[in-house]
Parts: C-alpha cells; structure tokens; sequence
C-alpha cells in the first residue's frame, strides 16, 4: 500500500495558490518533502492529516481518502508542527502521557508508552523537570515523543530540525532515521535544507510555488556517474595535461581530478599516467550523484530552492 | 515488531544494576475512540479546574475559593443548629447570588487556566491534529468548568441541607428547598463557565484573561446595580426587576425565584406571571450563546 498518494491536489486561498495540481506516489519509508518556506508544504500536511480540505483533486494517506477519512488517519498518524507547542508548566513526562490519553491510549498504557518514548528521543532524568527550563533540543524531542507516543504508521515531522545547533541537527537527523528504521515507523519529513534531508530520506519531494519539482528515490539520485574521482598525492596538473594528452576530458576539481568515464580503458589510462610519473595514487572511485544536482537541471523554479 | 539487533546494548549505571535497551515496542493493546478521548479531557480538565494535577501553586487559589464559598454555609449549619431556627436565614435558590463575588473570583481564575494556556504555548495544533475535534475539545472544556462551579456551589447547598435536617427542619421542606437550590446552581454553573471560558478564550495571555473575566463579571453586575437603583428610586419597582436581566447572576437568581416562587435576592419584587418567560428566555440564551460563540472562536484556531 503506498505512504502517500495525491492526485491533482490543489490547494487556493484566494487569489494565492499554496498547491497546484500536485501528483505524488509515495511508498513507505523515510520521505524527505523540500521546499523552500511558503513553497507548500505546511498546505500539503494539513490537508493529508485532513484539517484543510483541499480546493482540488484528491489524497489519500494509508490508503485514507483525506476528505472522507481524517479521524481515521489522524488516528493513525503523528504530527510534529514546526512551531512550538509545549506548555512550559508541566514536566515532559505529564505532558506526553497527556497526549497519549488524547490520542485514545488507557491511562496505563500511556504511561508505559510516554516511558518508552521518553527514553527512545533520549531524555531521561530531566523528562520529571517542567518544559519551561528545557533546550531547543529537548522540547525537539518532546515534541518528537507526543508524535510518537501512540505508536502510529506514518509521522509528519514538520521543519524538526529548525533553531538547532550543527550537534542538535545531527541528533535529531540520526533520531528520525532510526524512527524510520528501527521504529519500523515512516516518516515524511520536511525541510529546506536539501543537504540534511538526502542523507537520512529514501525517497525525496520536491516542491515549489506549490508545484511538484522532483519526486525520487534516493537511490536513484545519488547513483553513480560517470566521472571518474582521482586524488594523487602531488603534482595533480601534470596529471591531468597527461590524460588530456591521451584524449580523456579531465577538469580539476580542486585537489582532485574529475575525469569523465570512456570506457574500461580509461582507469588503466589514470593508472599509467600517475605511476609514469613516479606520484602515489591516493583515490580513485566513480562519483556518486549528490541531490543537489537536482537543481542544476535547466528549470528555471529550481533556482528559487534554498540549496546548501 | 522491528527490533535492531545492534540496538541490544547493556550499560551499568553508577547505582549498580543493568539497563537493558530492548529496542522499541510496538503498541498492540486497546486504542479507545473518540468519545472516550473527549472524557479524559473532561475528567483532565475538571481535575485541573482545582489544581489537581498541577503543581502546588495552583491549588491553592481553588482550594482558597472553595472554602470561602462553603464556609458560610458551614457556619450558617451549625448556627441553626445551636441557636435552634425553624428555617434557613435566606432562601438556598440565592446562595449563588450571595456567594457572587468568591464565585467570579473563581471562574475569572480557572476558565484562563483552562484555555488561555492551550492557545499560549499551541498545545491546541496537538489537539487538534489527532481524532478529537474543535467541538469536542470546545465541550469537553465547557463541561469541565461547568462541572466544577457546580461543585463549588452544591457543596455549600448539601452542608445547609444536612444542617437544616439535623436541626429538625421539616425533611420534605428541607429537600424541596435543597433540590431547588440544586436546580439553580445548575443553571449558574455553565452560564458562569461559559462566560468565563468564553472571554478567556478570546486572549492567550492568561492575565489578561483573568483580568478581563473579572472586570466583565464586576462591570456588568455594577451597571445593574446601578440601574436597578435608580429604578427603586423613581419607585418603580417591577422596572427594577426588568433592570435583573442586565447581569447574568442576576438574571438566573430572579429566573430560579419566579420558577420557585421563592424570594427573589437581585430583585425587590418577583416578575409578574407569564413575563417569568422571559427570564428562562435570557437564561437558556446565557447557557446556549457563550458555547456557540466558543464552538466559532474554536473554528478560527489554526493548527500551523
């Protein structure tokens, strides 16, 4: 059953267009949804969870029609606003049990749950403090653990990464693949940093204006190519006047050398020249595609996209 | 179940003993509906109504406001008893109306706790991104809140009641007269609560909230007064009962009054015959117009 499945969606306020006709087919996994802020995406949550019905076309999530089934995917899903919305006068522990019970679980039950979550975003001792004293972080994390804490198919992590630190990122970056993987739990996640979201995602959504830009696994995206990456241990230009002597097309690449694959004979060609020269060979590998290069295919809206 | 085989790790704490990660657990027990979830909030936010729940600070104004409204219904117990009475020094249907001022306090303080506080931080987006929806969240709220003036006031009305029994008041008198004092603490309480929750929802600063509860609940009670006054004055005595209907507490005393025909306490005389109706009129839309406009202030609350 696929994640994710819209058709056409459309989404107007007034003369603005926050989504148009946008078609996706997602499977389960973690998916990354970028775009840069305004370019639809908060739109696009709210209507899969089912609280904004859209202007048109369809979506259905978990095989969920939005229109007609949004208690039972919210039942189903989590959700991680981007904004904050932790009452700073209770302890995280109080608080996530308190979600639980709203989110149908017994009262037993969501203790045992709020306890298990707790310790799985990694707060421990400090989830019996009141929120109001807690880091960026943590209330991260909080927040993190009331999407969780009713153990549901699908969490929607809206911007999770915002306001932390390069550390903070990492953490929760690492926290939310875990979710995917070993919480077996999938995760669309938002964010407009390309960058952050290629490592962790499967499966990457790319939006702006409210159009569809790339929809792809990463896999396919960050397959190899066909350049051959060299870094010798001096001497790089003479190596490459060399190659280029040979017929091969090399462009520096600052301390490396990009040379573009012509057949087999091409890493015998790079192996001859280094050693005829007398200088070590420290690499040689195929490149693999990064997801930036996304943008650099000739569509004028990929410019607008905040790309690291 | 998806359990990482390298997620097994044992580490021993500096108190001794081992901590076993076994990995995450998915849930596979009861997941209740929605009904259910709109009764956990019911019962949360009743609990929380008297701080229950939270932390010690906030017990005590409730817990303050409670003793001082069923403190002079304690006194009054035990003076009939001693001083041997025949009959209740005031009618029960007015205790709410006598016991107006602990009983504003008390809401303009709980109704901003109660909703102020969801709007503030956006717990609201949390709410409401799950099953439950705005009305249920909006009724859950109401309810609460309405439950709790309840209690506040029917626990002074069962002391009086258990004093005037005791003091070998006529039983079937005593009950009838605790049963209407019943009766009208169950009109006061939602038209109490929906006021209050009404005004504090309107604002997510909680000292606002309270500010704006209590000068509502003041001003509109000083403005009767005022007109009723100046109505007695002109001796004019059935428009200052029509004046009753300019403040909420006033108009539900002389509304449960005219139903009994019990004394009227915010008004000098009882509405005349079938002009009564009106009154249950201004009641039933003190009850039934706070909790709309809350079901459309809930409407606008967005969750992003």
């Amino acid at each position: 059953m696929p994640l994710i499945v819209t058709d056409a969606l459309t989404m107007r306020f007034g003369s603005i267009t926050a989504l148009d006709a946008l078609t996706l087919d997602v499977e389960p996994g973690v998916v990354g949804l970028v775009g840069a802020n305004g370019a639809g995406k908060s739109t696009l949550i709210k209507i899969l969870l089912g609280l904004l019905p859209a202007t048109e076309g369809r979506a259905e999530v978990l095989g969920l029609d939005v229109r007609e089934a949004g208690e039972a995917i919210r039942e189903r899903v989590g959700y991680m606003p981007e904004h904050d919305c932790l009452p700073a006068d209770t302890t995280a522990t109080e608080f996530v049990v308190h979600m639980a019970r709203m989110s149908g679980l017994p009262a037993t039950a969501a203790r045992e749950r709020t306890a298990d979550v707790l310790r799985h975003v990694g707060l421990y001792e400090e989830r019996y403090r009141s929120i109001g004293g807690y880091s960026t972080g943590m209330r991260q994390r909080v927040k993190l653990a009331q999407a969780l804490v009713h153990d549901p198919q699908l969490v929607l992590l809206d911007e999770p990464t915002n306001g932390l630190d390069p550390a903070g990122r990492d953490e929760m970056l690492g926290l939310i693949r875990r979710v995917g993987s070993d919480f077996g739990i999938s995760v669309l996640v938002t964010s407009h940093l390309l960058g952050e979201l290629e490592r962790i995602c499967d499966h990457v959504v790319v939006i702006d204006g409210g159009r569809l830009l790339r929809s792809s696994s990463t896999a396919d995206v960050t397959g190899v190519s066909g350049v051959l990456v060299v870094e010798v241990d001096d001497r790089a230009g003479d190596v490459a006047r060399l190659l280029r002597e040979g017929g091969l097309d090399v462009r520096p690449a600052g301390r490396l050398l990009e040379v573009v694959l012509d057949g087999e004979g091409t890493f015998d060609a790079v192996r001859d020249a280094v050693a005829g020269l007398g200088l070590g060979l420290v690499r040689m590998e195929r490149r693999r595609h990064r997801m930036a290069e996304l943008f650099e295919t000739p569509r004028e809206e990929a410019h607008d996209v905040d790309v690291p | 179940m998806s359990t990482s085989p390298d997620g097994r790790t044992a580490s021993a704490p500096p108190g001794g003993g081992v901590i076993h990660d076994i990995g995450y657990r998915h849930y596979e027990g009861a997941r209740l509906g929605r009904a259910a979830i709109v009764r956990a909030l019911y019962v949360d936010s009743l609990r929380s109504a008297f701080g229950l729940g939270r932390s010690a600070k906030s017990k005590v104004m409730p817990f303050l406001l409670l003793a001082a409204i069923a403190f002079p219904a304690f006194v009054v117990a035990i003076v009939i008893n001693v001083t041997g009475q025949d009959e209740f020094p005031f009618e029960l249907t007015s205790y709410a109306f006598l016991l107006y001022v602990p009983l504003s306090l008390y809401v303009a303080g709980q109704a901003p706790a109660s909703v102020s506080r969801d709007l503030r931080f956006r717990v609201v987006s949390l709410y409401f991104s799950r099953q439950l929806l705005r009305q249920d969240y909006v009724a859950a709220k109401y309810a609460a809140l309405s439950t709790a003036v309840l209690g506040l006031l029917a626990l002074p009305l069962l002391l009086l009641g258990a004093g005037g029994l005791l003091a070998g008041f006529p039983a079937s008198d005593t009950l009838a007269q605790l049963g209407q004092g019943l009766v009208g603490a169950a009109v006061t309480a939602p038209v109490m609560a929906g006021v209050g929750l009404l005004l504090a929802s309107v604002t997510p600063r909680r000292g606002l909230g309270v500010a704006a509860v209590i000068a509502f609940f003041v001003v509109v009670t000083g403005v009767q007064n005022a007109l009723q006054g100046l109505a007695v004055t002109q001796g004019r005595d059935d428009l200052a009962t029509w004046t009753t209907l300019a403040a909420p507490i006033s108009t539900v005393d002389t509304m449960i009054a005219w139903l009994f025909g019990t004394e009227p306490t915010a008004s000098v005389v009882l509405p005349d015959g079938a002009q009564g109706l009106a009154w249950v009129a201004a009641a039933a839309a003190l009850v039934v117009v706070p909790y709309l406009l809350l079901l459309v202030r809930y409407r606008t609350v967005s969750v992003s």
